[in-house]
């Protein structure tokens, strides 16, 4: 058991420090990939590799997670205007906003 | 194998593939050995899929041993191709290279062409006599076409009446002839039925050229004999025409004469309503009918229609285990074949082959496509959605969401929609490429 609980954390260790970073790490599932990282890299198309866009549609690299849920939420109800985005919201629920942004929003503290 | 039955997961990855998984994952547990036995994936092409899929394999797991091989040193994009005919870009553009992905990134980048896959030795043979042994072999070759599908179409006549469905030379032709054609003349845009490569295309094409011809030659006509008896964002394009482009473009549907049966390649005539009908063309713009690429149709990978099946949760071959078919080649639902698609289905694919590394579940699916059009260079429209994986293991789009842009909405946010369009190519090729 000792044995198998030291490899659960060579790989998160191994996770972090990788040039990737891209997995968040509950130790217990270290080695799956949550659904909101999967989510989160489908939002890179258009803004960008880790949300950092290079050209005209904004970058969603700097904004905390408690902002994203409510602009998000605000695309999702229609609240707040939008060209693209209110219909892109509207694909998630209330749980994959919550994990998306906060991956996203925790993305800068890693170093992306 | 934390929280997987062995039954689902080999369910879910392939009979043929579970063992070899299963062994990888021990060595990868065991870091003194995993330099030795790093799993080896090799991606065959490096269009939007394969770049995609190379990097985002080493994103997720830095010590994966990963080959792409493509046959070209560079690549020159699809999108943004109509744009060139509109006199908005330059070829130059829309050229991509493989730097960052051996640069920044650590992929193993081979320029040869892939000759045979042999799937049971999981060996991949180049022209070069080389041979590459994989563990997981990702295959993205996009598209190929259905010579002679419209009769007197082939390779020989495309230099004469292009498709322009593959970037580079083609275009270049196309761009040529329309530069070259007279005022007053016509130029005929014939559009395959689906599926094919972006479907979005054909009349984004036609608005493109629309607007080349509005600026140059305002006398001339577009005639679209269309395969099909609709097409897509159809009210939003239309309703543009008229207001841009009034009189300019005309659409011809299958059932009203717009399938071609034949053509004379020398004589840039097409022929329509069985062969009664003939038009003749200043400049021809065939679009044939397409297939899985060339490689993925030899290597066994392709069905009866032309397309290769997959699972479309990890997008793994159901006819070879062990091989992942992404982008154009693969059936993939109700996704359609575009470079966003590519895009996104190929870090899908990276997560589940670095999940089946790993011996754990794939993540759960979760694509978007986001498809903007340029009608005009302020004149943006799109389309939009969200797919998940339905029960029957089929990819289909989230009910109330995604969708078309709005009909009718003001002329800010069609030039909203115009800016959000090139700063869709910035990001999605960066994302891919750099």
């Amino acid at each position: 058991m000792a044995k198998k609980a030291w490899k659960y954390e060579k790989a998160v260790v191994s996770t972090l420090m990788g040039a990737a970073g891209l997995l968040s790490v509950p130790a217990v599932q270290a080695q799956e990939i949550p659904r909101a990282v999967v989510i989160a890299t489908t939002c890179y198309a258009c803004h960008g590799t880790y949300g950092a866009s290079p050209g005209t549609i904004p970058s969603i690299n700097d904004i905390s997670a408690e902002r994203m849920i409510s602009i998000l939420q605000g695309y999702r109800s229609g609240q707040r205007a939008s060209t693209v985005m209110g219909r892109h919201a509207s694909g998630y629920t209330d749980d994959e906003i919550a994990e998306v942004a906060n991956y996203l929003g925790n993305l800068q503290k890693r170093g992306k | 194998m934390a929280g997987i039955s062995r039954r689902n997961f080999v369910k879910l990855i392939g009979a043929g593939g579970a063992v070899s998984a299963l062994s990888l994952t021990g060595c990868e547990s065991v870091p003194k050995a995993s330099a030795k036995a790093a799993p080896r994936v090799v991606v065959i092409g490096g269009g939007f899929g394969g770049a995609t899929c190379a990097k985002y394999l080493r994103i997720y797991d830095p010590s994966l041993n990963v080959t792409m091989v493509e046959q070209n040193a560079g690549y020159t994009t699809c999108p943004g191709s109509n744009w060139v005919l509109g006199g908005l870009r330059k070829m130059d553009d829309l050229a991509q290279n493989y730097n960052a992905l051996r640069g920044k990134y650590g992929v193993n980048v081979v320029h040869d062409r892939v000759t045979g896959v042999d799937a049971s030795k999981r060996l991949v043979t180049l022209s070069s006599g080389k041979t590459i042994e994989y563990d997981r072999l990702v295959m993205s070759p996009g598209i190929d076409f259905k010579w002679n599908a419209i009769e007197g179409y082939d390779e020989a006549a495309s230099q004469l009446m292009p498709h322009s469905w593959k970037a580079g030379p083609q275009t270049v032709l196309l761009e040529k002839q329309l530069r070259a054609m007279p005022d007053g003349g016509t130029v005929i845009i014939a559009p395959p039925g689906m599926p094919f490569r972006c479907p979005p295309g054909p009349p984004e094409r036609a608005s493109m050229v629309a607007h080349y011809l509005k600026t140059n030659k305002p006398r001339s006509k577009i005639l679209i004999l269309d395969a099909k008896e609709n097409f897509s964002k159809q009210g939003l394009f239309t309703a543009a025409w008229d207001e841009l482009y009034p009189g300019m473009i005309e659409w011809v549907p299958g059932s009203k004469g717009g399938k071609i049966q034949r053509v004379d390649a020398n004589t840039r005539t097409v022929y329509t309503d069985e062969g009664l009908t003939s038009q003749k063309g200043d400049v021809v713009n065939i679009i044939p009918p397409q297939r899985a690429g060339d490689i993925a149709v030899s290597a066994g990978l392709a069905n009866e229609s032309g397309w290769c099946p997959v699972n479309q949760h990890t997008f793994e071959s159901t006819l070879a285990p062990g091989i992942h078919v992404i982008g154009d080649s693969a059936v993939a639902g109700a996704l359609p074949k575009s470079g966003h698609t590519a895009n996104n289905i190929a870090k899908m694919t990276a997560a589940a082959i670095v999940s089946i590394f790993r011996g754990v579940n794939p993540p759960t699916p979760s694509h978007v496509n986001t498809c903007y059009s340029l009608v005009g260079p302020e004149y943006g429209i799109s389309i939009a959605s969200v797919y998940r994986l339905g029960a029957d293991g089929v990819l289909e789009g989230v009910k109330g969401a995604g969708g078309l842009s709005p009909a009718g909405a003001s002329n800010l946010m069609r030039a909203q929609e115009a800016g959000y369009a090139r700063g869709w190519y910035s990001s999605i090729t960066a994302d891919s490429f750099a």
